[in-house]
């Protein structure tokens, strides 16, 4: 009935996970029981969870990004914690626990804290940013975050109910393979990626399409703002190697359910094959988070140092260069598997190679500020931050682009300290960067800068202590994943590093102690005006939150930087530009098709991984009837109209009139 | 209804993929000229791989050929993919999809086959040793 | 902020045919359109059939990519027999020849449909989606024989890496055949009830496109798999 279920699967002799379990639930329940109390659940069904507004759908993928990141940030805790303690001595993590732990947190953190966190960011930015009302399919894009969503839920089913892979965040075979691993820890691993994957795929198709076919008028490729270029490159990746990953993954599971011998020992099998497969996808990966991050850098450094950026044409064809050039470079994750002298040299000089891309735009960010008027806000000093740090881990990364250093330094901590001074100094940085750029566009009121100030220094010092004595304790030959060890001279380092993630812990307290404050005080820290940056493109154009129609009219593009022109203008003429004639707007309808999908993907996934076959039976039928349920609906969209639009609209330009008359003379001309 | 389905879409100067001409005709005879085509390449692709017609190991070059043209014939008169500047979009999608099955299969037969000639599977390497 | 006006279509087109926005610039302000960089997209927004279209275009790309993984996987273990039967001794290209014309012809079909819809002929379309179907389903049942027969004489899926990478790679285009299978009749019902309706169109466009991606992946198995296979 059950499949492989039972009781047993509970891990009742573990203390850690169960306490840890019960914790969440009971934190997840309290939730739930305060919301049905106090009457939240009609508002929240209506508004967030079938809402297909790509503002809403964006909040809430960073939302999870947010929640999967302190998740993920526990897990990091727990590594460093052991390692601290593990010097000549057991620690308190039993190795098949800590084995479970490290791969959570690496596949936590990036399919479901960074990923999450980024889509999040360009679902709500790009469409604004061009002008337009909705990204190209709603349902669809809310389809996908309730995919994402259900993927981060199985994960975490599998810390009570059975167990999490002990493979690492990519599950290599044979390891992998059902002789050595029978549990359904890898099973967990492969059907929850495998769902959010799809999800991944579909909002990368979505937003592709978003910005190859939907611009406000006028707004030709090089007038686009900066971010959507990269929300360009990236997605444009995303629909290229989450494929492979699908496949990948299916040969995995093939394996595992119906003996495929794709990467087993036996029968011809070839386990390299998965290596280079999942790389072929992993390394665009790491693109697809790093590129809008440098997207978002762009625009934050452009708007704090009140400059156009430097270089747009560089950078945009320095974005499409990395795009294809990071198709090329797979192998440097696996120079040491073999595959002799000239591979690994043609793959270590591509490597190189793309760091030159990245090197264009460190040389425009730096040439962006110089000379302008910088505002040090929280959004800024996490920019800063990031080209400091990045371009530590990007030296680093250049050396281990080079195949006789990486056989030395394969998997050891550097390697670990490598990737964590990119991805933290890179994509980390970036979300918050960007989230507290965007907060206020979001949510109509800003982020308290003091917290955020101290969150971000906090974070800065707490990365370089944790990852900096990692490079030397990786130098010194400590590899990755360890348990436990034995030898005095890595001991040091590795303290150092533990003491380096409590001065994070404060930085991630700050964070959350900013958002608390931020809300207590909303009515000090609105933004009446809808531009609280003094921004540039067109998201700041509109009202901050922005009506669900985004603008009353499509904004006419004129050159680049649309938005600074109209203001511009305003300032010289003292006034706004003419009140234009308001027209009904179509919208979408609301639809919890998504959320459906997801519910009865969360049970095919789940009856999957335990081998319940009629529930998978179940699941999929119910999929096909909400396919068809979906494609017979009549009406799909409601009109706002013209008067409603005209009302939010002129209180809007009452809003920017009100903040023409206070500030332009004490303004210079441009 | 009209409106959707006008063929120009003049006011962006883009067209989707597969989108059919006005005329009828002309629609039955792209189809009827790509179906031709498609057998004639399909049936000398079985021809060269069972005859002897072409030097052994050319078949397979020869082959892979006549797919290409296959696929491109499939993609000119089943597609309608198009060179017109209101398919830019479209061919350059492909073009970005082309480059990535390129990379991904041909790099992975280059690494693989570097690899088993270094280290051979297990097998090969017991019979090496015999 | 001005308002959009309408845009004439013409003249963006003269300067910048393939609109990369390398048009003469004439200077950010106060020029209206004529002569700037425009790029796609300088009407605004494109109607819904293209943004539709287009995003399953790309939706299609990223299906042949998902392929060409099961494509290279095939060509690295297509040696891996593990003593077993190699291509040689498992493939019967009239079989394989048989399947290929009626994918093509269903493919033919489909096209037919899609002329019949454009002259918004119910009855054509219909005709000509149900003869798709069965095609289809034709290609479908020969497939399963082939994979049952395999499997009867001790060759499935099990028996060695080459024989994983065959079930796989062909089984998911039959697969995507299935679902192509379940999306036709889905489309024939909602033609019948609900008429062509501009959703049903752009829904039936798609449609279209996938079935012909069919085809052209099955022009790739049938030439990597078989016939190359066949002669390995």
């Amino acid at each position: 009935m059950f499949g492989k279920l039972t009781w047993d699967a509970i891990p009742w002799d573990q203390p850690i996970p169960l306490v840890a379990g019960a914790v969440v639930i009971v934190l997840l329940l309290g939730v739930i029981a305060w919301v049905i109390l106090k009457g939240y659940l009609p508002y929240l069904w209506r508004e967030w969870i079938t809402s297909v507004d790509h503002k809403r759908v964006g909040v809430m993928y960073t939302l999870l990004g947010i929640v999967m990141l302190v998740r993920g940030f526990i897990d990091a805790i727990m590594m460093r914690s052991q390692q601290a303690l593990a010097y000549q001595a057991p620690g308190y993590l039993p190795p098949e626990h800590y084995d479970q732990i490290f791969s959570a947190h690496g596949t936590i953190m990036i399919f479901f804290g960074a990923m999450p966190f980024m889509i999040g960011l360009m679902n709500f930015a790009v469409p604004l940013q061009l002008g337009v009302r909705d990204v190209a399919f709603p349902t669809l894009n809310s389809t996908s975050f309730w995919l994402t969503a259900t993927g981060a839920l199985l994960v975490n089913i599998s810390l009570v109910v059975g167990e999490f892979a002990r493979t690492g965040w990519l599950p290599y075979p044979p390891l992998s393979e059902l002789a050595y691993s029978p549990g359904v820890g890898v099973d967990y691993y492969v059907w929850a990626l495998q769902i959010s994957g799809v999800g991944t795929l579909m909002s990368g198709i979505n937003l592709v399409t978003t910005i190859l076919k939907m611009r406000a008028p006028g707004m030709s490729y090089l007038r686009m703002p900066i971010y959507c270029w990269t929300a360009l490159a990236s997605n444009l990746l995303i629909v290229a190697a989450f494929p492979i990953l699908t496949a990948t993954l299916a040969m995995l599971t093939l394996d595992r359910y119906l003996g495929f011998h794709f990467f087993t020992n036996t029968a011809g099998g070839n386990v390299m094959m998965f290596v280079n497969l999942i790389w072929a996808w992993g390394h665009p990966e790491v693109y697809i988070l790093v590129l809008p991050a440098f997207g978002i850098f762009s625009e934050v450094i452009s708007t704090f140092s009140s400059k156009p950026l430097f270089g747009y044409r560089s950078m945009v064809m320095a974005t499409m260069f990395i795009c294809v050039v990071s198709f090329m470079v797979w192998l440097h994750h696996f120079f040491t598997m073999g595959a002799g002298a000239d591979v690994n040299a043609a793959f270590g000089i591509a490597t190189s190679i793309i760091a030159v891309g990245t090197g264009v735009k460190v040389y425009n960010w730096m040439f962006t500020m110089y000379g302008g008027r910088i505002r040090f806000a929280t959004p800024m000093l996490w920019s800063v931050g990031f080209i400091v740090t990045f371009v530590i881990g990007g030296m680093t990364g250049v050396l281990l682009a080079v195949p006789p250093a990486d056989f030395q330094l394969h998997n050891s901590l550097f390697l670990v300290a490598h990737f964590h001074n990119v991805i933290i100094g890179g994509v980390v940085f970036a979300a918050f960067a960007g989230l507290t750029y965007w907060f206020p566009k979001a949510f109509g009121f800003r982020l308290h800068e003091g917290w955020g100030k101290a969150a971000f220094w906090f974070s800065l010092a707490g990365f370089y202590l944790t990852f900096m004595p990692l490079y030397v304790a990786g130098l010194l030959g400590m590899t990755r994943r360890l348990q436990h060890y034995d030898l005095a001279q890595w001991r040091p380092w590795v303290l150092l590093a533990g003491l380096g993630v409590v001065v994070t812990c404060l930085g991630v307290a700050c964070q959350i102690i900013q958002l608390v404050v931020s809300i207590r005080e909303r009515v000090e820290l609105r933004d009446e005006m809808g531009d609280p940056w003094d921004g540039r493109s067109l998201e700041w154009a509109t009202t901050s939150p922005p009506p669900a129609f985004n603008f009353a009219v499509l904004p006419d593009v004129r050159g680049e930087e649309p938005y600074w022109e109209i203001k511009r203008r305003a300032i010289e003429t003292q006034q706004l530009a003419d009140e234009p004639e308001y027209q009904a707007i179509e919208m979408p309808r609301n639809s919890p098709t998504g959320f459906i999908t997801a519910f009865f993907s969360t049970l095919t996934g789940f009856a999957l991984i335990w081998h319940i076959w009629w529930l998978v039976v179940v699941g999929l039928v119910a999929a096909y009837a909400v396919f068809v349920w979906f494609a017979w609906r009549d009406q799909d969209e409601y009109e706002i109209p013209a008067a409603e639009v005209a009302a939010a609209d002129r209180e809007r330009r009452r809003a920017r009139e009100a903040w023409l008359r206070a500030n332009v003379r004490v303004r210079e001309p441009a | 209804m009209t409106a959707e389905s006008s063929h120009t879409d003049d006011e962006s100067g883009d067209v989707a993929p597969g989108v059919e001409g006005p005329n009828i005709r002309a629609g039955v005879q792209g189809y009827l000229i790509g179906l031709g085509l498609a057998v004639l390449l399909t049936a000398a692709s079985f021809y060269a791989a069972g005859s002897g017609l072409i030097w052994g190991p050319g078949i397979p070059v020869a082959l892979i050929v006549l797919a290409i043209a296959q696929i491109g014939v499939h993609l000119a008169f089943f597609l309608h993919i198009t060179t017109a500047p209101d398919n830019t979009n479209n061919v350059l999608a492909l073009a970005f999809g082309v480059m990535i099955v390129a990379l991904v299969v041909g790099g992975s037969i280059w690494i693989m086959d570097h690899l088993n000639q270094n280290m051979p599977p297990m097998e090969e390497m017991l019979q090496m040793q015999r | 902020m001005s308002g959009s006006q309408a845009i004439p279509a013409t003249h963006a087109r003269d300067a910048d045919p393939y609109k990369l926005g390398r048009a003469p610039y004439h200077g950010a302000a106060g020029h209206g359109h004529g002569g700037e960089p425009t790029g796609h997209g300088a009407g605004g927004p494109a109607p819904k059939r293209v943004i539709v279209g287009f995003g399953f275009w790309i939706f299609l790309l990223s299906d042949i990519v998902m392929f060409s993984a099961f494509f290279a996987a095939h060509a690295v273990l297509a040696d891996s027999t593990a003593g077993g039967p190699s291509g040689k001794d498992l493939f019967d290209l009239t079989h394989v020849a048989l399947e290929t014309a009626l994918l093509l012809a269903s493919s033919f079909t489909c096209g037919m449909a899609a002329v019949a819809t454009e002259a918004r002929s119910q009855l054509w379309t219909q005709v000509f989606l149900l003869v798709t179907g069965l095609l289809g389903l034709g290609f479908l049942i020969l497939e399963v024989q082939e994979f049952a027969h395999m499997i009867g004489i001790d060759a499935g899926p099990g028996r060695s890496a080459f024989l994983s990478s065959f079930f796989a790679v062909v089984g998911c285009h039959g697969l995507h055949v299935t679902a192509g299978l379940l999306w036709l009749g889905t489309m024939m019902a909602q033609i019948f009830v609900k008429g062509f309706r501009p959703p049903i169109l752009r829904r039936l466009l798609c449609f279209n496109l996938f079935w012909h991606a069919l085809d052209i992946i099955w022009v790739a198995l049938f030439t990597i798999v078989y016939l190359i296979g066949a002669g390995a």
